[in-house]
């Protein structure tokens, strides 16, 4: 049933940011330590075990499914409730600070990620998916 | 009569809003662009422009959401919604790809942590602060901009450099949405791995997930996995250790 899918989220995402709130006391620190992270964790988990037991069926996959493909709306509200203005009107000190910190972060991402193995691109990964999907259905 | 209803049913007017904003957000970016700059981000930087007109209109600090009929916004695009979205995407994460690359976002993690604040801490020094407790808030901020007031608060640093502070992180998550569908070529952010080095360096969730979902949608559970770590370990070290750091150096 769809709703165990959703539930199965929101149990996971509570769950999550309960063991983030508890780590980042557990640390002496006033916020919440890597809850949403947690939460992901727990639910890859809830999806093996779901998968093995033969559980995962297409209501589960729907209601959790649903919520994925909700993300880039909800993420389009969010930038439509920054404090867009304050971002704007800090001056220079503010800009300064905030464009170097990027330019520098996008210049180490772009160091890092060709050290070691690259991996393959989404595309490579998506192609060899539908190849083999189409070696499983005419063998 | 007719704000009554909409009032009631906040949430729903916000699905309306953003449903028609991500609707001409794809017809702009077919007709001017060729489909070259994704639906996406036209829409979240239309998201943005509309933040901005909010902020200016009502003087509050939460853009559009500000304004009572769209107060909707505040309840979809707020911290319960996003990340119950976020988790969600965890669903497509291929568990292997996702570890072979765990060490990698973990270090990514250390050096966005590491060299936000020296930037920060750095142009805070360049405009004249001096005292530890200035640069270590400044230097949080850069972290991102929940780190900056956590940190500022811990230190006892003044208002106003807490206000800088939240600023530096706020327009550092801003230039992320807009910059990296921009640069993501560049980068070569295509592939697990690199959005998870990206969401280690990168930080602030609001920036990666919004910056990954412009770019390809695909690649954000991956980010998103390292990232939401970020904000966690910068409350952790900016209050201690960095603050002890520069307080040897400075005080």
């Amino acid at each position: 049933m769809t709703i165990f899918g959703v539930a199965l989220l929101a149990l996971c995402t509570i769950l999550g940011n309960l063991l983030g709130e508890a780590l980042g006391q557990a640390l002496g620190v006033k916020a919440n330590v890597g809850g949403v992270g947690i939460a992901m964790l727990l639910l890859i988990a809830a999806r093996i075990g779901l998968a093995r037991r033969g559980l995962l069926d297409g209501g589960v996959l729907s209601g959790v499914g649903f919520w994925g493909a909700l993300y880039i709306p909800i993420v389009v509200a969010m930038s439509a409730s920054q404090n867009v203005v304050a971002a704007a009107s800090g001056g220079m000190i503010v800009v300064v600070a905030a464009a170097i910190t990027v330019a520098l972060c996008f210049a180490a991402v772009a160091l890092f990620g060709r050290l070691g193995d690259r991996g393959e691109t989404m595309d490579e990964i998506e192609a060899a998916e539908r190849a083999r999907a189409a070696v499983d259905t005419h063998p | 009569m007719i704000a009554a209803v909409l009032q009631a049913n906040a949430l729903l007017v916000a699905f309306v809003v953003v449903g028609a904003v991500m609707g001409a957000s794809a017809i702009l970016s077919r007709m001017l662009t060729g489909g070259r700059v994704s639906g996406s981000a036209i829409a979240i930087l239309i998201g943005l422009a509309l933040a901005f007109y909010g902020g200016i209109h009502t003087g509050g600090s939460r853009g559009l959401a500000d304004i009572p009929l769209l107060s909707g916004i505040g309840l979809m695009g707020g911290a319960m919604l996003r990340d119950f979205a976020i988790v969600a995407t965890s669903f497509e994460v291929d568990v292997a790809r996702a570890r072979r690359a765990g060490v990698a976002g973990a270090v990514a993690l250390v050096l966005g942590t590491v060299l936000p604040f020296a930037v920060g801490a750095a142009t805070a020094y360049a405009y004249g602060y001096r005292d530890a407790v200035s640069l270590t808030t400044i230097g949080a901020g850069a972290v991102t901009y929940i780190v900056g007031p956590v940190t500022g608060a811990a230190v006892g640093a003044a208002s106003p450099v807490i206000a800088l502070s939240i600023a530096t992180g706020v327009l550092k998550a801003v230039l992320v949405m807009v910059g990296t569908p921009l640069v993501a070529r560049t980068i070569g952010l295509d592939n697990p791995r690199s959005a998870m080095i990206f969401g280690g360096l990168m930080g602030t969730v609001s920036g990666v997930s919004a910056g990954l979902a412009a770019t390809d949608r695909r690649l954000v559970p991956y980010g998103a996995l390292v990232a939401t770590f970020h904000t966690g370990v910068g409350c952790l070290v900016a209050p201690s250790i960095f603050y002890f750091a520069l307080r040897a150096l400075f005080d």
